[in-house]
């Protein structure tokens, strides 16, 4: 920890950054300015809240206390991905299925390997990376099937027409949205130290860790997020595409 | 002369217009039925009603004496199936799409029986192997109706088949569906506005703006 130096003095100048793109926006007639300025004040804002709370949970280390935040993570990653639900009705119920799934089985992993500890430092942090991966990767699957069945309109009925089931009628556009889910995954996956440090790593090394022990920790965020971003897409697809039929089984 | 296929009042209105007003239909089994029409006039809407693909506004239709609403949306299309103007070919090749209607009953794939129906339509075994982009508007055309019929329906419902072709592929088709009429007793009910086909209909029902002005039977 002793390279650690952020004060609230470095912060305030380090927010001069936030100036130059201010500057920028304004000078290029971009018009981001109200966003930028709402969105940093949000950002410092809701991070001394989490840091605030994030300190009495883990200083009282409750059970219960830290389920709760679980749940409370869960719930926000499912309610973000209502915005991309456009027809898919029970957006909110189905992707917090799916997020507790994935979230559930892959931190039940972890803890029974021992690869993390049940104890809210460890546990907290894990939940949020892994229910906002999923939360983006249900995201893409839910805009992907709204642009499918919208583009490939007539495809998906002529399968109906020949008397293929829901399932059939829809299969290749499923597919094409749980790869689309989970492709981002896929590619940092893959691309993971030859483009970016990811944010276990540099945190680690960051905070004086051996880059050795340091990438052990990356290993197993890789495994987990490929885990749980395919758990998540697959609920949510297999879940989703029935909003797009009525009960006759015709296409909406 | 018993009726296959029955529409009672059939309505069907988006918004404020009316696409179909009050139709009243009777399709006999093994009958060659021609619906004309403009563009426009409602006479593809009456192929999607009667396909289960949509539901009226008001009215209803039955399928041997019984409402259709009440059955298996999917079983009955297996029966009544229904075939696109410009169908579009799904997978990479021609088998791809003829081993479709198998996958959909869960049975295996029969490639004899598929040859045969691609002979019966002038279109030899290579055809299979063939890009679904190499294929002419009337090769493309034949090969979804034989994915249509490939296990014979009851109903074959046949949504302007021939409009764009030339006419030797015209002929071919129309040639090919009377056979499948007499020789299957698959009732057809295709609509159209193309002059050729017209010209051959036994029975012919007009429908101008979403009415039936006419029903004619040539002898």
């Amino acid at each position: 920890m002793h390279n650690l130096q952020v004060s609230n003095m470095t912060l305030l100048l380090s927010g001069l950054l936030v100036l130059i793109a201010l500057l920028l926006s304004y000078r290029q007639r971009i018009g981001l300015e109200k966003d930028m300025i709402i969105g940093v004040i949000r950002a410092v804002i809701q991070l001394f809240i989490v840091g605030y709370v994030l300190k009495y949970l883990f200083r009282v280390n409750n059970v219960w206390l830290t389920l709760a935040m679980l749940l409370v993570i869960i719930i926000n990653a499912a309610w973000n991905t209502k915005k991309r639900a456009d027809h898919i009705s029970h957006a909110f119920e189905i992707s917090l299925l799916a997020i507790f799934a994935s979230t559930g089985v892959t931190l039940g992993v972890l803890v029974i390997s021992g690869s993390i500890k049940f104890i809210p430092a460890q546990m907290i942090p894990i939940t949020g990376m892994i229910a906002s991966n999923t939360m983006v990767a249900i995201g893409l699957c839910y805009r992907n099937m709204n642009q499918s069945f919208a583009d490939q309109r007539q495809q998906v009925l002529e399968k109906l027409a020949l008397g293929a089931d829901l399932h059939l009628a829809s299969l290749s556009l499923i597919k094409a949205a749980i790869k689309t889910g989970m492709s981002p995954t896929i590619d940092s996956a893959k691309t993971v130290g030859l483009v970016s440090l990811p944010g276990m790593m540099s945190g680690l090394i960051f905070a004086g860790v051996d880059p050795l022990h340091a990438i052990q920790y990356q290993i197993m965020v890789t495994f987990m997020l490929m885990s749980a971003t395919s758990i998540g897409s697959v609920i949510a697809c297999y879940l989703g595409y029935r909003s797009f039929y009525n009960d006759q089984k015709q296409l909406l | 002369m018993t009726a296959i296929l029955t529409t009672e009042n059939l309505t069907y209105q988006v918004q404020d217009h009316l696409i179909l007003d009050r139709i009243n239909l009777s399709f006999a089994k093994g009958h060659y039925v021609t619906i004309q029409g403009q563009s426009g006039s409602g006479k593809s809407t009456i192929l999607r009603l009667l396909a289960n693909l949509i539901s009226p506004t008001a009215g209803q239709i039955r399928f041997n004496q019984q409402l259709i609403t009440e059955l298996d949306p999917i079983q009955y299309r297996r029966q009544v199936s229904y075939c696109f103007q410009q169908p579009v070919l799904f997978g990479t090749t021609v088998e791809d799409n003829l081993r479709f209607p198998f996958i959909v009953r869960n049975e295996p794939y029969d490639q004899k029986r598929v040859v045969a129906a691609l002979a019966a339509f002038n279109l030899s075994s290579d055809t299979l192997t063939q890009k679904k982009e190499a294929l002419s508007g009337g090769e493309r055309q034949r090969v979804a109706l034989i994915r249509n019929v490939i296990f014979h329906p009851q109903i074959l419902l046949l949504d302007e088949v021939t409009t764009g072709l030339d006419e030797t592929n015209q002929q071919l088709i129309l040639q090919w569906l009377q056979r499948l009429n007499q020789s299957y007793g698959i009732t057809m009910i295709a609509v159209t506005h193309d002059a050729t086909e017209l010209a051959q209909a036994k029975t012919l029902v007009k429908i101008e703006h979403g009415q039936v002005t006419e029903v004619r039977t040539h002898a």
